[in-house]
């Protein structure tokens, strides 16, 4: 109903607006659909349209419609990733270690693989992690890193493929010493 | 007289049954002169190459309309559901080359859920047994499985060219299979559709010896590709002149494919443009690698585009005819230099990040230009536009020989419109995305009524429009005096009342698609609109206001109409009103394998 809303309100201006039209042209027969008209829409975005319309204050841009823009998914997609760089945004993660007394924070898209990621966090805490074994974990070390996935659960860098880590990686955590050892060697 | 060539409807039947003149009445025998008239129009026929003087022929009698059956090799099937596929083997007994369209094209917007349908299943297996000659299949918006290629790559020995245009539901071990069954394989085209990777290593799997390609275009394809098979591949190929890569291929890969066919290609997708590489070495010499494609006409992908990189493609600038930069974000300075030197151009695809000043620099150099498309880089209703009425202003005065326009913008103006549709009377395609739904002339506040309505009214060439911002009822009625030609319109977010549509409908009689979402027109526009439905291909409504008891009159009233009701989730809700209704001429009823969310009435 409210997006029905949207097309009344301007309608109702063109009641009042001054045009060339022939008389009797402007059919303002409203037939009232029943339903709302636009179930795609999200919740949001109903508010939405009903503020922005009336004022040109700055509101929080709108919640996405489906399908609207017409750009099809792919090209969104492809076009999203590059976004993401072209900002800088980047994907930063806070890195913690257990015994230092403040966090870091990397950004992963800068780099291309694991060895990079290591080397880069070894200089930034100044330790060394070990070699990495795929049944065993990280071994010639105390310290082992490990991550929190999108699902909350701790698991050990190295073993999915880089991408997969970049995608669900929420943050870092380099773990020291006895807690380590539950991850870092074999069970 | 439609285009297509489902075009036996009822009335062309009793049509087609009075014999001309020439024509002597056969009844059990045939006669000598029959038989000779049969050979000599048969051998005639032949040389018909447009689909419409074949539709145009099988009119005439029923002797031109079994011939022309016979001696068309080349089908174009505009909907799947229009017809079965048992129809298409009965009538055409000798096809080589089959173009079929399934759904309709809101559903890449994601307005329709998957699985509607469009199977490529029952065609390909009915073509098998009785076009076992067939040579090519050109496939768009159809879901297309693996068992579906395997089939086909068993079926059709002398296969020639497959493509497949924003198509899904198969994967590379689909791909694997036709690259090594189909030994005649001239042109495999993936052209935006959706492959899964089954992580099959599907370039390996062309056969070893030399191949018969001419085009191999892969840039949809999201999955890494065996590098060195390819480059054996590219080697083995002596007739490839087209090669559009995928962004798993990197700079330094394209350099050493070009250096192996740099002069023979005459198109050119360029895979990521980015090195894979980052090591110090030296990069290799991409300018020369360039400099030796002296025939490419036809240049794209830059799909991880590195700036700094760009300028290798200087020296083929001044042959291009076609530049397709839509998936890198190009600032208006790198891109000055380069399109300063394409002076051929006639097609070029760009993100809106060239900004206006790109478009101006456009405008200045390529005055041959035909086709442009500006692609939002940022698609979404409420960011700050790049491109506005400044750059159409610009490309509509130095760019008069402008046939086709698609352009996403934030803001646009009635004067810029109206400007174009002086400078430009060549143009065919106009297709204006205002992205803010409703956003009015943002100079004047007025609605963009005259921009469209000049446009319909000084092209006289139009034939197919799209149409976006705020627009009220007088734009509609500017579209059915004016637009006599027009096929296709799309519509979102527009108009007043069911006037609007009615203008159209009556006003419009070439009017082939019409897609229109989220719009206040209801029954009485819907009703208004019978007498043409006969002559469309298809009309597409979502979110508009119509209701059930109205569509299921209009189902009633026309039966070779296939009115599809498609359901949301929730549908419990309103049981009266219409999400989306799909219809469509059909000589064979209705479809059978609707799923459960589509009701036809």
């Amino acid at each position: 109903m409210e997006n029905v809303g949207v097309c009344d309100e301007f309608v109702n201006l063109k009641a009042t607006e001054l045009r060339l039209g022939l008389p009797g042209t402007e059919d303002e027969k409203q037939k009232v659909s029943c339903g709302k008209s636009n179930k795609r829409a999200l919740p949001e975005t109903e508010k939405d349209i009903e503020s922005t319309g009336k004022t040109e204050t700055a509101s929080p841009p709108k919640a996405q419609i489906v399908g609207w823009p017409p750009v099809r998914s792919y090209r969104k997609n492809s076009i999203q990733t590059k976004k993401n760089e072209a900002e800088g945004q980047g994907m930063y993660v806070k890195v913690s270690m257990d015994g230092a007394p403040y966090l870091r924070k990397i950004d992963l898209t800068m780099y291309k693989q694991y060895p990079e990621l290591m080397k880069s966090l070894e200089n930034m805490f100044k330790f060394s992690v070990g070699e990495y074994f795929e049944r065993e974990g990280y071994k010639g070390s105390d310290f082992v890193p490990t991550y929190e996935d999108k699902d909350g659960d701790w698991m050990l860098v190295g073993d999915v493929p880089w991408e997969m880590f970049v995608s669900s990686c929420k943050r870092l955590r380099i773990m020291k010493g006895s807690e380590a050892k539950g991850l870092g060697c074999g069970v | 007289m439609s285009e297509d060539d489902e075009d036996q409807s009822p009335a062309t039947d009793l049509r087609s049954r009075n014999k001309s003149r020439n024509c002597i009445s056969s009844s059990s025998s045939q006669t000598f002169p029959d038989h000779v008239l049969e050979n000599v129009l048969e051998n005639v026929l032949q040389f018909l190459d447009s689909r419409c003087d074949r539709n145009a022929a099988s009119l005439v009698c029923k002797l031109w309309w079994k011939v022309e059956g016979l001696t068309r090799s080349e089908v174009f099937i505009g909907n799947c559901y229009a017809l079965s596929p048992a129809r298409l083997t009965q009538r055409f007994k000798r096809v080589r080359s089959l173009l079929l369209k399934g759904k309709p094209r809101f559903a890449d917007f994601n307005l329709m859920p998957a699985d509607w349908g469009a199977n490529f299943a029952p065609w390909v297996s009915t073509m098998a047994k009785a076009y076992p000659w067939l040579e090519k299949v050109d496939l768009k918006r159809m879901f297309v499985t693996d068992d579906d290629l395997a089939l086909l790559a068993e079926s059709f020995p002398g296969f020639k060219e497959l493509i497949l245009v924003c198509c899904e539901g198969f994967g590379t071990s689909g791909i694997a299979v036709v690259a090594n069954k189909c030994r005649k394989l001239k042109v495999l085209d993936l052209i935006e559709s959706d492959v899964t990777d089954d992580e099959v290593d599907w370039v390996s799997c062309f056969p070893e010896d030399v191949t018969c390609l001419e085009s191999l275009a892969f840039d949809c394809v999201e999955a890494p590709i065996n590098f060195k098979a390819l480059e054996g591949l590219v080697g083995r190929s002596p007739l490839l002149r087209k090669l559009r890569l995928n962004r798993f291929v990197s700079l330094e890969e394209v350099h050493r494919l070009l250096l192996l066919g740099a002069p023979q290609l005459t198109s050119l997708g360029t895979g990521s443009f980015s090195r894979g590489d980052q090591s110090q070495q030296e990069p290799p010499d991409y300018v020369a690698a360039f400099r030796a494609c002296k025939s490419v006409v036809c240049l794209s992908g830059f799909r991880e585009l590195m700036p700094e990189y760009l300028p290798a493609i200087l020296p083929v600038c001044a042959n291009l005819t076609s530049l397709n930069f839509s998936y890198a974000n190009i600032s208006p300075d790198m891109f000055k230099p380069i399109i300063h030197n394409c002076h051929k151009l006639q097609i070029f695809w760009a993100l809106d990040s060239i900004c206006d000043e790109g478009l101006q620099a456009v405008a200045a150099t390529c005055k041959e230009l035909r086709e442009l498309r500006i692609f939002p880089f940022d698609p979404r209703e409420d960011t700050e536009g790049p491109v506005s009425e400044l750059g159409l202003q610009a490309i509509s005065e130095g760019c008069r020989k402008l046939e086709s326009l698609l352009y996403f913008c934030q803001h646009m103006t009635n004067a810029a419109l109206i400007a174009m549709s002086h400078n430009c009377p060549e143009l065919t395609v106009f297709r204006l995305c205002i992205m803010g739904r409703l956003r009015p002339d943002h100079v004047t506040g007025k609605a963009m009524d005259e921009g469209f309505g000049a446009i319909v009214k000084n092209c006289k060439k139009l034939t197919r429009l799209a149409v976006s911002g705020l627009l009220t009822d007088q734009a509609f009625r500017y579209m059915g005096e004016y637009g006599k030609l027009i096929r296709t319109l799309s519509v979102a977010f527009a108009g007043d009342s069911d006037m609007a549509l009615r203008h159209v409908l009556e006003g419009c009689p070439r009017l082939q698609k019409l897609e229109i979402r989220d719009s206040p027109f209801g029954d009485v526009a819907l009703r208004s609109g019978m007498h043409r439905y006969y002559n469309m291909r298809f009309v597409w409504m979502s979110a508009c206001r119509l209701t059930m008891g109205c569509c299921k009159d209009v189902a009633r009233a026309m039966p070779n109409l296939v009115v599809e009701v498609i359901g949301s989730d929730d549908d419990d809700v309103n049981r009266d009103y219409v999400e989306t209704l799909y219809m469509y001429r059909s000589l064979d009823g209705p479809r059978k394998d609707a799923p459960q969310f589509v009701t036809i009435l």
